[in-house]
């Protein structure tokens, strides 16, 4: 059982944020709570929220985490903090002394990272955070309890609901359009392109704009169109779907960021527990820890690791650049501390790799791409010069909303059968059927009227529909 | 400063917030398995698994659906730093599942919830609509072997004191020796208003319990019967068993089984699987070995006639034989069939025979159970199974054939 007390964990916070101002990180109130095994998971079932709303998949994802942690798992354990201010953490009763010292200093560097970076800045509201969860499940258990509505209702819409909560707009910092300019929008794109021979070309045909469509422009937050725009929903129904989807909005800068959060806060464990006087047992144990979490996933990606490696390379660019990098950037305008600081406030993952993973870093992590074949799974490709791009584009492909298909409405009346049209922006990816199946019957219990979705399936056009005969797909011509 | 809130231990156990998500997650859970169990039975070996009875099933759990990409997606992984195309990293899942990738995505939903094979008997027998007197008899056998209620005694341990007869005792003799009369009954007085009025106890001369009052509760040990049966299952391996089949055959054995159990102390298990040529097996093998060949299936009796005089010699064992398969026989082999299955009538309390053809290719495949018509024994039964809801009318048939044996 552990062997430290309070105090011990206000010694060594106070040390921690000594360091903390030093460097120059910039924090929220910090708070943190001790808690046990059982509560701890609770806590990551609910994303570290002390009030959620109720669904069984929480009940799910805390047996799941249970199974995992039953069984031993590499990373960091029962790491809790929550993007909020005051910035909310949690420490497991049963952790050693090192631990607690290390998830505090870890913590800190998400708090740095939750509070500068533009993600979160743009598209949450850290103050409010508290607040406005306990608000939202406050609605939903009203509704359960409301004898008119009850569980069963309320379940089935936020089965629904959570399947489609990661259809939607994925640029939070990029202000939507209103319908009035988006109308704008499209008058000014039907108008023909300057021409400096209009005197001798045959005057273009002028499209007018339909502005009976609808929507106007392709849209892809889903659940809010649905919402807007299904008139069988009732009040409470169209309350749901704005719950799940404002939840969904919340959490987007995280998925967004994995990477880059991740590693930041191991970038400043590693140099606040050094910079520690710490006893010489303690040392021990952080090393080892340390190299827990960052070391790399054998077969996948490891983000504690690939972020930590990334914050190291770009300071050591910008300290001490070696000589080819000197030829092919020119040299560095400002310190790699300097810069790092920079880019935590500016970058998302996409942007992050896209600029700072760099052909030799690929080559040093040996980060090669694989898909099935038969009964295994065999690399493709390997960073070497000729496929380092390849492997990179692969690897952007597959972090933050990337991974997630873009889906967007383009027709709430097709047919003139109130039939919701979709389009999938294939990027040489093809949906995965069986699921695409499930979901589309969820968007039909949805927007109560068929729903068809337009995708690309092994290179072919293909029509995938649900409506009240179920789901049906076929090739377009 | 920072805030630090301490470890609680009475908030721990009193809030447990996630305890209504998790049981509706149950709940969930269970209506999946109900709806699987099929599945699951054909798969978990049920039948001979003693007195370990925690089974943990890795459940598939209550999948949760999005818009996913598919097997040609694309990943990156990272190495040890010497990973060369063609290089295998790893196993790819099941087809159908999408490529599997750590995390959220599909293929990675499988984990394990102790759902006990209580449980899941419990949900078997839902699904095969069993009564529920039946079920309480069967799930008898699952319990513990408890001791039964029968009568009084006047030793014993004071764990098995009955107060109250014992009280009653005392009050018995105490009138039996006339040192006080029996108390008024309180009745007259209900229907005044008044406070009634009960005999003082103060001044009451004490009537002290004595040795001969005291009245234990007597316990006797579950008898069964006999002490020794054996139950052989035989069946056709020949070819593939579907899910279906699997859970029917299974189901059946295993309906058997218990009810065998309910009447011996000790029963033992042997299975016997057969083609051309019979083998004894495990559990695990008999249900999941499919071999290809044509079926004999007076191997698979002459089988069982063997091991039968070799280890469980009827004037010893009580035998019941039950062979399963789905009709096919070598038209060459069926009066040798019948010849085996004549003389395991002859020593066996019960001989069954269950053809399993699920729905309707009955009408077109070859049975055996015309054949086995012509075996008069009173203690055989052949039935058909076409459908889980054949299993327990056919087992109810074969109950009824039963033939005790009052000696040995």
């Amino acid at each position: 059982m552990a062997s430290w007390d309070l105090k011990d964990l206000q010694y060594w916070d106070d040390a921690i944020r000594e360091r903390v101002e030093e460097f120059g990180l910039d924090c929220y109130p910090q708070e943190f709570e001790v808690c046990d095994h059982g509560q701890m998971l609770g806590y990551m079932a609910y994303h570290g929220m002390p009030a959620h709303y109720p669904h069984w998949s929480f009940g799910k994802s805390y047996e799941k985490t249970k199974t995992m942690y039953d069984h031993g798992v590499t990373g960091l354990p029962y790491e809790m903090v929550i993007n909020s201010d005051p910035c909310l953490a949690y420490l497991m009763q049963d952790n050693s002394l090192c631990l607690q010292v290390l998830t505090i200093a870890h913590v800190y560097g998400h708090n740095d990272f939750f509070r500068c970076n533009f993600t979160f800045r743009t598209g949450t509201r850290a103050d409010q955070t508290l607040a406005q969860f306990k608000a939202r499940a406050d609605r939903v258990r009203d509704y359960v309890e409301d004898p008119s509505i009850g569980q069963e209702r309320v379940e089935r819409l936020i089965d629904a609901a959570h399947a489609l909560s990661l259809s939607c707009r994925r640029h939070q910092a990029i202000r939507k359009l209103k319908p009035q300019e988006q109308r704008e929008r499209q008058i000014e794109a039907a108008q023909p392109a300057p021409d400096p021979f209009a005197r001798l070309h045959r005057r273009p045909e002028y499209a007018e704009p339909d502005f009976r469509r609808v929507p106007i422009e392709p849209e892809e937050d889903v659940l809010l169109f649905i919402r807007d725009h299904n008139r069988h929903l009732q009040a409470w129904e169209q309350d749901v779907l704005t719950i799940v989807h404002e939840e969904a909005q919340y959490f987007l800068p995280q998925i967004e960021t994995k990477i880059m959060n991740e590693g930041w806060a191991s970038y400043w464990h590693h140099k606040i527990m050094n910079s520690l006087d710490l006893p010489q047992e303690l040392h021990l144990e952080f090393l080892i820890r340390h190299n827990q979490v960052v070391s790399p996933h054998p077969g996948g990606i490891n983000p504690y690791h690939l972020g930590f490696r990334i914050w190291h390379d770009i300071e050591r660019r910008f300290d001490d650049p070696t000589e080819a990098e000197l030829q092919a950037y020119g040299p560095p305008n400002k310190s790699g501390r300097e810069k790092i600081f920079e880019v935590r406030e500016t970058d998302r993952d996409v942007s992050f790799l896209r600029r700072f993973l760099t052909e030799e870093l690929m080559r040093e992590l040996d980060l090669f791409e694989f898909e099935p074949r038969g009964d295994n799974l065999v690399v493709s490709k390997v960073s070497d010069p000729d496929d380092w791009r390849e492997v990179k584009e692969t690897l952007l492909h597959t972090v933050g909303m990337s991974a997630q298909p873009m889906i967007r409405i383009h027709d709430a009346d097709y047919g003139n059968n109130r039939a919701l049209y979709l389009k999938h922006e294939h990027d040489g990816r093809d949906l995965h059927i069986g699921y695409a199946e499930r979901t589309l019957g969820y968007l039909y219990q949805l927007w109560s009227h068929r729903v068809l979705l337009e995708t690309l399936m092994k290179g072919k056009r293909t029509l995938l529909s649900f409506g009240e005969h179920g789901f049906d797909a076929k090739l377009m011509r | 400063m920072a805030i630090f809130r301490p470890f609680s231990s009475s908030e721990a156990l009193r809030s447990d917030r996630s305890a209504g998500d998790r049981q509706r997650h149950r709940e969930k859970l269970r209506e999946a398995i109900r709806d699987n169990i099929a599945d699951i039975i054909s798969e978990e070996s049920i039948i001979g698994r003693d007195k370990d009875r925690i089974i943990k099933v890795p459940i598939r759990g209550i999948k949760e659906y999005r818009f996913v990409f598919g097997d040609n997606q694309g990943q990156v992984g990272s190495g040890k730093g010497d990973t060369q195309p063609g290089q295998v990293v790893g196993k790819a899942p099941k087809s159908g599942e999408g490529a599997g990738r750590a995390g959220d995505q599909p293929g990675l939903d499988f984990y394990e919830t102790d759902v006990t094979l209580e449980e899941l008997i419990e949900i078997m027998f839902e699904d095969l609509e069993l009564p529920d007197m039946e079920r309480k008899i069967l799930r008898q056998v699952m319990s513990e072997r408890i001791a039964k209620r029968k009568g009084y005694r006047k030793a014993g341990v004071r764990v098995h004191l009955d107060r109250r007869r014992t009280a009653k005792a005392r009050i018995r003799r105490k009138i039996a020796t006339g040192s006080a009369p029996p108390p008024a009954p309180p009745a007259a007085n209900l229907s005044d208003n008044g406070p009634v009025a009960r005999p003082s106890d103060d001044g009451e001369e004490r009537f002290p319990f004595r040795r001969e009052d005291l009245t234990y509760k007597r316990l006797v040990e579950d008898t069964r019967e006999e002490s020794n049966a054996v139950v052989i299952c035989v069946m056709d391996t020949s070819g593939s068993m579907d899910s279906m089949k699997k859970y029917l055959a299974r189901s059946f054995f295993f309906l058997l089984f218990q009810f065998v159990g309910t009447k011996y102390q000790n029963v033992e298990l042997v299975f016997i699987g057969h083609h051309t040529q019979a083998r004894e097996v495990t559990e695990e093998e008999f249900f999941h070995k499919g071999e290809s060949g044509g079926t004999l299936i007076s191997s698979g009796y002459n089988k069982a006639l063997e091991i039968i005089y070799d280890r469980f010699h009827p004037s010893l064992w009580n035998v019941y034989a039950f062979h399963c398969s789905d009709g096919d026989n070598f038209d060459s082999d069926n009066a040798a069939a019948i010849k085996a299955a004549k003389e395991l009538c002859e020593i066996c309390n019960l001989f069954g025979y269950g053809e399993i053809k699920p729905l309707g290719s009955h009408y077109y495949e070859s049975s055996m159970l015309d054949l086995f018509r012509r075996l008069e024994a009173d203690n055989f039964q052949s039935v058909l199974i076409e459908r889980k809801e054949d299993i327990w009318p056919s087992f109810k048939a074969f109950l009824s054939r039963d033939r005790v044996r009052t000696d040995a």
